[in-house]
């Protein structure tokens, strides 16, 4: 007594948002099933475990037609196979570029290359992300990475009409094809305690400040590649640790604005000269690309543990940044106003995102 | 002369990749129609070219037009090889000749493959250019509308129905031509598609030539069929009812408004002797400008009676003949025992006339007792006994009813002489209707009072054996065929007292060499005096005279004379009216009339059957089934009629039975939506009986049984909210029937009417549907009948129109198709476990349907069209197409008054402007009053005529020149009521029943104008505020896809239909030869659906469409063959493209031709 065929075909297609989830998540039909009934929804309906396998399997076909539709998502708006609701179609979409920061964090600044997607399934069994998930979401990444990898124009807005994701999600994708362009590491151990959402604000900043784009909006990979002249410029920074009187000058000057406004003034006093080192040091090796690389993992090393360790607060942290640039300014020999901010506009922003209390 | 064909090709996007090499596809474009074809240029290395063609022009036939499609075939350039095909569109351009269609047809369709489905879309536009013909002979049809929609379609009003319309054309199978051996599976499909559209192309003209042949300029109610006979041909035939249409304008409806309340009132009771004095009569009735047809020789009976035989009503030489045939085998025994003996396979109704008729005084409960001891051993000499004793019987009766009548005729009161007269005046209508063929309408609704009494429902089947058209020119064998069941139908119809057919449909079932042809439609008098403006004046008047049946229940009023029930039944007087016995139970094909009085809801019931039956060939196979039809269709109707009671329903609308052939077994479903109409008298309950009485644990077990289907009888009322006042001891004491009740005795002369009543009140209060269990198998079927599961909370199903009982659609409709396929892995089943499975598969996609749909509660599916088939050994296909429908549940409760208004097109009043064609028949008649009232004799014929066939199942073997002699037609007649006990097998089980008695008073709610229309849905991309921004910022979104919407109703709630544009019909076949891959069957049939609903709709659109309505899937044959990782699936749609709006917004004064944008305008702004 097999059921050879069962089908149903609703004019709208009928698609239910939980079974889509599923779905998403890579469950099998039978383990969506079994989850359906876990959630209850035969309670709410008079309905048997058949009728929930039937609806499940026609739901799961459906999705897997959309799934072509979707990997293009301009085409779902015009094409004419399935017949959904706009605000059904934006819904579809949205769900299908999501994806699980867990999982994104382990492949973040990875290439996305055929080698990580055959390591795919250790980050499934790390993550407890299912394997079809996984691949889903990887394969995402590299779809948007390929699409914006050849336009012009800002990062974030070509994600957003391509893929016509919402601006939120955009960013995120923008971050993720940031990360991986440059390769920056994020998965040694120091790194662990920062999130997804932590590297992505950081990568806005960089974005915004420090690729082509930020100066000249009309190249190819402008959002994606850090200015090199910039990166160039950044050696000349060298000085503030390189001369003498300059650190001295500069320490002096910090000190004084800081003095009597913070607990940790001592520890401020005592570290200010390592902790400039380390900044301007980080900054005059970002021509290497391996130095880019280590960007994240340098300013944890560098500033963030030893401010860590003497149990400096957040505020403290801001404070101490905002005069140590401004300080800069009234350095005398210091010629390099514009590079300087440049530089530590991100470097202040990164910092406050990346310091967890 | 020709028209001007102009087509350009503008566009195509997301093409396949054709060229691995470069990922990109050069892709151009042939154009052709007839056999002229034109090209496109090579648009080069892009999946979304840009021809931007000129105009391609072809000056052809309007013939042409009508028959060819445009066809479209997109191609990939090949500089060394043979240019690929990438698909086809093809375009019907039908809706283009039409001048109150569609102008011009633009857009987007998806490029369809018969291999690799839709591949891409491409954008065309077609004009039309064309000259008028004068041209008398032509044979173009151009200019018919055609509607698949079953009722007048909104937004028009018919001035004339003119009948019913038939036409087949049949050709050879290019699947199973030679040729097909050495093409590829494409070419072949194509090939296909291609003929079949060309087909029904053709039988479109034709049905056109016949309309204007009659006079008429469009076809309500279309409905085409195509029969795959394999290797005897394909065969495509079509049925309609030819009507003239005039569009509503504005000002008319304004006048229309005021007919609703004066109108209906007057017209189920056109006052006779009114207009037998007053030339009014005359002079409504349409001139001889009308159609050809009626004016043939005019019933010279009615004016004068000595002639007229009693025997012989039917003056009418062309059909006389056929009468007598379909009448012979009932009447003649010796001469049909000589014929066939298959005639006493199942003369049920003999016996039970015989009965009733011999001992009017007991009734029904005397054919009860009468019938209980002879059902153990039906033996055949008996039947042949009851047979001439029926014959005998009739002739006397028709004696007595002679008597009455000359009696009457010198009687001359007025109240008295209105009874004879009125029906003096249906003779006259009956008459005319039978100078037809065929006097059957494929509608399903009517105006309010055209339908004046249904008597039941009326079917035949026959069995045929396929043989290969030899002549597809000359389509005789297949005509002949059908010819014979209509002429059936059409003597079950006067056997039930009427003159007409309506809800009539046409289907056949086909395994290997066998077919079923079945034919069904429910018996009914019609108004033929539904006039213009005349009618008005008569109505007024009409109140002094008898029989002002109200509406709401005029049309459940027995048909026939009730001392000559053509069946045994019970007839109490009308719970509503109280003046015309109504039956206990009514059985309708039609859906529920509008102006119904209805006690609370209605729901879907169905009856599922299995049978088993030998494998066997030809003529053997043929007789085998056709000595299995009856005991199904008997076993059928006993499952509908239990489930009835069981859910204290007492009449079934949209009844449709279907019967399915298969190579080992046969598969029956009946179909239909319970109403418990207040007019007729509450069902008794159902009384459980055992056989052996002595055995205690027996009893406790009937018992139980009892029990359970008492509670269920409770919970079903409490459910479907049937809580009818009882009023008992009114009933026929009350005061108003008393004088018509009187003066029938006189009229009739007989005491037995009288006692026929005072029966009726000494069974007041019993329950008394009785079923026996007298075996194993009994008690399944009532365990079966406890089985059905109601619709969870919330749901409502029916598979009608709309739901009795809810009035207040909001605007949220989901159609949906939905395909189940078993394999039977078990070899050795049994009837019994089969039926189970059967009912299971049935009742599991009931309960799917209202799992997905469960978001929409509160929801009703509407329209649940169940259709099986067995396409192979062991598989049994269940296809169902229905669409849900939102509603408001607070105000469930209320009524309003005028229902037309809520049910979707305020302009339905108007089709109360309604006259019948036939009313010209009749004036020759009404020009001499006087005749009239000397032909009072000619009043009892039919009476008469009603003895003469009363058999209710009737076994006729083909017509003898048939050259199939084994073939067999089987047919049932569902008298109204007559259906209980109409075979000798239910006496099996039945052994006595008494209606409960009790009246029941017609509330008359409050109109409840509250139209609370949703925005749940929006027709147009453009209403969601959010998408218009993301979309506004795409770089290449395109224009967004119109919403269609689709429905197998006539209407969507909440709208208006502004424009009809033209039929869609469209046959599509899909192939696949990598089945795993698609998913198996299920994947590929899915994508198949989605495909076909994407097409229809993209048709739709491109015709400035925004909704599909009266959408019906009336094939889909699908062939799998796993092993070979093959299937292929061939699907047949159809409907009615149309314009709509919400009800609440101004109709558009944008021209139509930008009909989109102002629609999206119209949308958004709701």
């Amino acid at each position: 007594m097999a059921v050879e065929l069962d089908v149903f075909v609703g004019n709208t297609t009928i698609m239910d948002e939980e079974v889509y989830q599923l779905w998403l998540d890579g469950y099998t039909v039978n383990d969506a099933v079994k989850a359906r009934m876990d959630a209850g929804v035969l309670e709410e309906c008079e309905a048997d475990a058949d009728v929930l396998l039937s609806d499940t399997m026609d739901q799961y076909r459906t999705f897997q037609m959309c799934e072509r539709l979707l990997q293009s998502p301009a085409k779902l708006a015009n094409q004419l196979l399935f017949q959904i609701t706009p605000h059904r179609q934006v819904m579809l979409i949205e769900r299908y570029y999501a994806f699980d920061d867990t999982f994104v964090r382990e492949v973040l600044g990875k290439k996305l290359s055929k080698g990580t997607k055959k390591d795919l399934d250790d980050i499934s069994a790390k993550t407890g992300v299912t394997l079809k998930s996984c691949r889903r979401q990887f394969d995402n990444f590299k779809r948007v990475f390929k699409v914006v990898e050849e336009l012009k124009g800002p990062l974030v807005e070509n994600i957003r009409q391509h893929f016509l994701l919402s601006d939120k999600l955009a960013r995120d994708y923008a971050a993720i094809v940031f990360f991986a362009n440059n390769r920056f590491e994020t998965g040694k151990k120091k790194l662990q305690y920062l999130t997804f959402q932590d590297f992505a604000l950081c990568a806005g900043q960089l974005i915004n400040n420090w690729t082509v784009g930020a100066v000249d909006n009309m190249v190819e990979d402008m959002d994606v590649d850090l200015d090199k002249e910039f990166l160039q410029e950044l050696k000349e920074l060298k000085i503030l640790i390189a001369d003498k009187d300059l650190l001295d000058q500069h320490k002096s000057l910090v000190c004084t604005a800081l003095r009597g406004k913070t607990k940790a003034f001592a520890e401020m006093e005592a570290n200010f000269k390592n902790l400039s080192r380390g900044l301007v040091n980080i900054a005059t090796k970002l021509t290497n690309t391996k130095d880019v690389r280590d960007f994240f993992i340098d300013l944890v090393e560098k500033f963030i543990e030893p401010c860590r360790s003497d149990r400096w607060t957040a505020a403290d942290i801001k404070l101490y940044l905002t005069h140590y640039t401004n300080s800069a300014h009234i350095l005398d020999p210091f010629k390099h106003q514009a590079v300087w901010d440049r530089y530590m506009g991100v470097i202040k922003s990164c910092i406050f995102i990346m310091y967890h209390d | 002369m020709p028209g001007k064909l102009k087509a350009k090709i503008v566009a195509g996007r997301h093409l396949p990749v054709m060229d691995r090499a470069s990922d990109l596809t050069d892709a151009f474009v042939e154009v052709k129609f007839g056999n002229t074809t034109f090209k496109t240029d090579v648009f080069p290395k892009s999946l979304n070219p840009q021809w931007n063609s000129e105009w391609f022009k072809f000056e052809v036939d309007d013939e042409d037009l009508q028959d060819e499609p445009l066809q479209i075939t997109v191609l990939d350039h090949d500089t060394y090889s043979a240019n690929d095909a990438i698909g086809k569109v093809y375009i019907d351009i039908d809706p283009l000749l039409c001048t109150e269609a569609a102008s011009v047809i633009s857009g987007w369709f998806p490029i369809y493959d018969t291999i690799h489905g839709i591949r891409g879309e491409i954008n065309v536009l077609v004009k039309v250019e064309l000259f008028n013909d004068l041209n008398r002979f032509r044979q173009s049809s151009c200019g018919v509308k055609f509607f698949c929609t079953t009722s007048i379609p909104r937004g028009y009003r018919a001035a004339m129905v003119h009948g019913f319309l038939e036409e087949l054309v049949v050709n050879e199978d290019p699947e199973y031509q030679w040729i097909d051996r050495i093409r590829t599976p494409r070419a072949s499909n194509e090939a296909r598609q291609r003929l079949i559209s060309l087909m029904s192309g053709e039988l479109q003209r034709k049905i056109g030539l016949k309309v204007l042949e009659m006079g008429g300029n469009a076809v309500v109610g279309y409905l085409q069929c195509f029969d795959l006979e394999g290797e005897s041909g394909l065969v495509v035939r079509a049925i309609g009812t030819a009507c003239t249409l005039e569009k509503l304008t504005s000002g008319s409806l304004a006048s229309a408004h005021t007919h609703p309340n004066t109108a209906p009132a007057s017209n189920a009771c056109n006052s006779p002797s009114k207009d037998g004095k007053e030339p009014v009569f005359g002079e409504d009735l349409p001139s001889s400008s009308g159609p050809p047809t009626p004016f043939r020789a005019l019933p010279t009976s009615s004016s004068s009676p000595p002639p007229f035989s009693p025997c012989k009503p039917c003056s009418r030489q062309s059909s006389s003949s056929d009468t007598d045939l379909s009448l012979t085998p009932k009447t003649e025994e010796p001469q049909s025992g000589r014929r066939r003996p298959g005639i006493f396979l199942c003369p049920s109704s003999p016996v039970l006339s015989a009965d009733s008729l011999s001992l009017p005084g007991l009734g029904s409960a005397g054919c009860g007792h009468g019938s209980g001891p002879r059902a153990t051993s039906p033996a055949l000499p008996s039947f042949t006994y009851s047979d001439s004793a029926l014959l005998r019987k009739s002739v006397s009766f028709t004696e007595d009813l002679l008597l009455a009548a000359s009696g009457m005729g010198s009687g001359g009161s007025a109240g008295k002489e209105a009874g004879p007269l009125k029906t003096l005046l249906r003779q006259q209508t009956q008459t005319a209707l039978e100078q037809r063929e065929f006097p059957f309408f494929t509608l399903t609704s009517f105006p309010p009072g055209f339908l004046v009494h249904v008597g039941g429902v009326v079917s035949a089947r026959s069995v045929k054996l396929l043989d290969r058209i030899h002549n597809p020119d000359e389509p005789e064998t297949r005509d002949a065929w059908w010819e014979e069941i209509r002429q059936e139908i059409k003597s079950h119809a006067k056997a039930l007292g009427c003159h007409a057919v309506v809800g009539y449909s046409e289907n056949t079932s086909i395994c290997e060499e066998v077919c079923i042809l079945s034919a069904s439609g429910t018996a009914a008098i019609l108004n033929h005096r539904y006039m213009r403006e005349g009618c008005l004046d008569i109505g007024s008047t009409d109140q002094r005279f008898e029989d002002p049946s109200p509406p709401s229940c005029g049309f459940c009023h027995i048909p026939y004379d009730e001392l000559n029930m053509p069946f045994p039944a019970q007839l109490t007087y009308c719970y509503n009216c109280r003046r015309q016995k109504v039956p206990d139970v009514l059985f309708t094909t039609i859906d529920l009339p509008a102006e119904a009085a209805v006690t609370g809801k209605g729901c879907l019931i169905q009856a599922r059957l299995c049978r088993l039956k030998k494998k066997a060939q030809g003529e053997v196979n043929a007789t085998v089934i056709s000595n299995l039809l009856p005991f199904m269709e008997y076993e059928l109707h006993t499952q509908l009629m239990n489930k009835l009671k069981l859910r204290s329903m007492n009449a079934l609308f949209g009844l449709h039975i279907q019967i399915s052939v298969g190579e080992n077994m046969l598969l029956g479903l009946a179909s239909a939506t319970g109403v418990y109409l207040t007019a007729l008298p509450a069902p008794g309950g159902i009384q459980i009986a055992g056989k052996t009485t002595g055995d205690m644990s027996n009893e406790q077990h009937i018992l139980t049984i009892q029990k359970r289907i008492n509670d269920t009888i409770a919970r079903n009322k409490e459910l479907y909210q049937i809580n009818p006042p009882e009023l008992t001891e009114e009933g026929v004491g009350s005061p108003i029937p008393e004088p018509r009740h009187r003066s029938r005795l006189f009229r009739s002369h007989s005491e037995s009417s009288d006692e026929v009543s005072e029966l009726d009140l000494s069974h007041g209060k019993k329950d008394a549907f009785v079923l026996e269990i007298d075996d194993t198998d009994a008690v399944e079927d009532i365990h079966s009948l406890l089985t059905d599961a109601s619709p969870p909370a919330g749901f409502h199903s029916c598979n009608t129109e709309t739901m009795p009982g809810i009035y207040n659609w909001t605007t949220a409709v989901q159609m949906f198709t939905s395909v189940r396929v078993l394999r039977l892995s078990n070899a050795n089943l049994s009837n019994q476990s089969l039926n189970k499975i059967f009912t299971d598969l049935c009742e599991n996609l009931l309960k799917s349907f209202y799992f997905k749909l469960r978001s929409m509660v509160p929801c009703c599916l509407c329209h649940l069209n169940f259709n099986v088939a067995v396409p192979e050994e062991e598989l049994i296909q269940v296809s169902v197409t229905a669409v849900a429908m939102t509603f408001d549940k607070d105000q469930t409760q209320e009524r309003p008054a005028e229902r037309f208004i809520t049910k979707g097109g305020s302009e339905t009043d108007e089709q109360l402007q309604f006259s019948l064609e036939l009313c010209a028949d009749s004036s020759s008649t009404n020009s001499q009053p006087s005749s009239r009232i000397s032909g009072t004799v000619s009043l009892f014929t039919p009476a008469a005529k009603l003895c003469q066939s009363q058999l209710v199942v009737v076994h006729s073997t083909g017509v003898p020149e048939n050259t199939i002699v084994s073939s067999r037609a089987a047919s049932v007649d569902y008298g109204s009521f007559a259906d209980r006990c109409s075979t000798w097998l239910e006496l099996l089980r039945l052994k006595a029943h008494t209606i409960r008695r009790g009246s029941v008073k017609t509330s008359r709610r409050t109109q409840s104008l509250a139209h609370s229309v949703s925005s749940l849905e929006h027709c147009s991309p453009l209403t969601e505020g959010r998408s218009r921004s993301v979309r506004s910022s795409r770089s290449f979104g395109g224009s967004p896809v119109t919403m269609v919407k689709m429905t197998p109703l006539s209407f969507l709630p909440g709208t208006r239909n502004i424009k009809y544009l033209g039929i869609i019909n469209m046959f599509f076949i899909r192939e696949t030869t990598s089945l795993r891959e698609e998913g198996g069957v299920s994947g590929f049939l899915h994508s198949f659906i989605a495909e076909v609903f994407a097409m229809v709709r993209a048709h739709v659109a491109a015709l400035g469409g925004n909704a599909v309505v009266s959408y019906s899937m009336k094939d889909c044959v699908l062939m799998e063959n796993p092993n070979k990782n093959q299937a292929q699936c061939l699907i047949n749609v159809s409907g009615d493209a149309v314009i709509y709006v919400r009800e609440t917004d101004q109709e558009p004064t944008a021209s139509m031709t930008n009909m989109g944008q102002s629609l999206c305008a119209a949308d958004g702004a709701t």
